[in-house]
């Protein structure tokens, strides 16, 4: 069975992003970069069901920039076999995404499609539901355990109140939770290996997909500060602040 | 305009959620119509249609809709899409999940968890976690949203009498089962629809002292439990009390922080709460910027000391 991960290159979680002052988005210029989260944990969920015997090849994707070709090395360095860059220059949103990797899913014919459930820039949450429905395969969002047996896959999903378990059968498209697996650090062997493994590269013409964003974004601003209250001597004098000024008890 | 909002539920009732995806409809203008789709979901349509000012709820009752499975929902949705300007749903775990799949199926563009309305084709979004704030504009014939709830206020689910009128099943795509749910199952109210939220952070140190301290409070409050990540984390409390940035977004009338630090990724979460309070022994703790009011010391002193001040 062959597992398609695909990942993204955004700025990295631990960094606090700051707004461009022409409003024209967020600034990008000397900031730390890194693999988005949630696919760091899909990584991890293919090259474990590769350790298994489950899967038989892993085959990491991202579309963006030159510049994805780092974040394809340390998905190799994990562990995944091989790699594909599509790459564009152009500002690539969610349905976009989803039909550059449509296009590299019927070119490799993965039997899993396993990807994180959004990308901590956008926020979206839609690349993986979008790639599922534009391929009619069933899909499995917020994975926090992920079982593979006969035709089928069996996923527990983290939902609004608890969890759900969904059975679909293959092939099929599942998103990664936080509580999925543990991802582990590259070794540097592992990097050093990273640098010899195969990475393709593809560009969206050659898929005939036509990547130019749908979306206008008008403007992007900081949000409003929340100003700091006062702090208050004890519980009593809380209380009644609650009470009188605030009027919330 | 016609605006349809896609309705969560669980066939019996409606969850509090729809009515403010109303209100955020209610800003577009036109016609608003709810879709309530399940099994054995009359109820659900009764209260979806004396929510005041829908001008028709639509009712598509067939097994395949029970369990609310993306694949047959998002295609129910888009053959009916043709004769709508919007369509709209919570972003919510239910609605995050069926809403892309109507943009593949429709080739038109999706805004995410919108927290304004600026115009009929322009909303407000906000992207890395709340740190920026995006307005966007859709050239699409029809508008796909996901509404963050906490976002707008709530539409009275009371005092309307809309028309329910029956919408023909898509097949089953067959291809997806639910096998089983658990939910977690308290008295107390939910976390997306709390006025008071009582939450607990590493500070209380495990899981014990998170219950036998907080749950009093909450109890004496009506408040709904809330933990911070590495509350979760440490395995103090289950998943579904995150709130955050990966957990839920809140906007409760009171938000209760004890022994939170205030992570960026917690503030994302519940910073847009009316009144905040924080309990925390650290002074320079971050929650205090966020804080209405602060009160520094012992939570394992404070807590009892507030559950008993609150009437």
């Amino acid at each position: 069975m062959k597992i398609l991960v695909p990942i993204k290159r955004v700025i990295d979680y631990n960094v606090k992003v700051r707004v461009k002052a022409d409003g024209s988005g967020v600034d990008l210029a000397n900031v730390k970069m890194s693999m988005n989260p949630f696919d760091e944990i899909s990584v991890e969920e293919a090259v474990r069901l590769r350790e298994a015997g489950i899967a038989t090849e892993t085959v990491a994707v991202s579309c963006g920039t030159t510049a994805s070709q780092e974040t394809l090395r340390t998905a190799m360095a994990i562990g995944i076999d091989r790699s594909i860059l599509v790459e564009t220059d152009v500002e690539l949103q969610p349905l976009a995404v989803a039909k550059l990797l449509k296009a590299v899913v019927e070119k490799e014919q993965p039997t899993l499609v396993i990807l994180g459930k959004q990308a901590i820039d956008d926020d979206s949450n839609q690349v993986g539901q979008i790639l599922a429905a534009l391929l009619g395969w069933p899909q499995a969002t917020f994975a926090s355990k992920v079982h593979i047996e006969g035709g089928n896959v069996t996923v527990m999903r983290e939902v609004d109140g608890g969890l759900e378990t969904v059975e679909l059968k293959l092939p099929a498209i599942v998103t990664t939770d936080l509580r999925l697996n543990e991802p582990r650090y590259a070794t540097l062997p592992n990097i050093m290996k990273a640098k010899k493994k195969p990475l393709e590269t593809l560009k969206p013409e050659a898929l005939g997909v036509d990547p130019a964003p749908r979306l206008k974004t008008l403007k992007v601003v900081e949000p409003p500060k929340r100003a700091g209250g006062v702090k208050v001597a004890d519980v009593q004098e809380l209380v009644a602040k609650l009470k009188n000024e605030a009027k919330v008890l | 305009m016609t605006i349809l909002v896609i309705a969560e539920h669980d066939n019996a009732s409606l969850k509090a959620a729809t009515c403010n995806i109303v209100t955020a409809a209610g800003q577009i203008g036109g016609e608003v119509h709810i879709l309530v789709a399940g099994h054995n979901c009359a109820e659900a349509a009764k209260a979806a249609a004396k929510i005041p000012g829908i001008a028709k709820v639509r009712v598509a009752d067939a097994p395949q809709y029970g369990d609310q499975l993306a694949e047959n929902l998002a295609a129910l949705i888009a053959a009916h899409a043709g004769e709508y300007s919007h369509i709209a749903a919570p972003a919510s775990a239910f609605g995050k999940n069926f809403m892309p799949r109507l943009s593949a199926l429709l080739d038109a563009a999706q805004i995410s968890d919108i927290i304004a309305v600026e115009s009929a084709d322009t909303f407000v979004r906000p992207i890395y976690a709340g740190n920026a704030l995006a307005t966007v504009q859709s050239p699409d014939p029809v508008k796909l949203l996901t509404v963050r709830a906490a976002a707008f206020d709530a539409a009275p689910a009371d005092g309307g009498s809309a028309a329910i009128e029956p919408v023909a099943p898509e097949a089953d795509q067959g291809v997806s089962k639910l096998i089983g749910r658990e939910l977690t199952v308290s008295a107390r109210p939910e976390l997306g629809a709390a006025k008071i939220i009582v939450s607990g952070g590493r500070g209380l140190g495990n899981g014990e002292n998170f219950h036998s301290l907080l749950e009093p409070l909450a109890d004496k409050l009506g408040a709904a439990l809330g933990a911070s990540r590495a509350a979760v984390d440490a395995g103090y409390v289950p998943n579904d009390y995150q709130v955050g940035q990966t957990g839920k977004v809140v906007a409760p009338q009171l938000y209760i922080a004890i022994g939170i630090s205030g992570a960026i990724q917690h503030l994302a979460g519940m910073k847009d709460s009316k009144v905040i309070v924080a309990i925390n022994k650290d002074s320079e703790a971050p929650i205090f910027g966020v804080a209405d009011y602060g009160l520094v010391g012992d939570l394992f002193e404070l807590v009892p000391q507030l559950t008993a001040a609150v009437a």
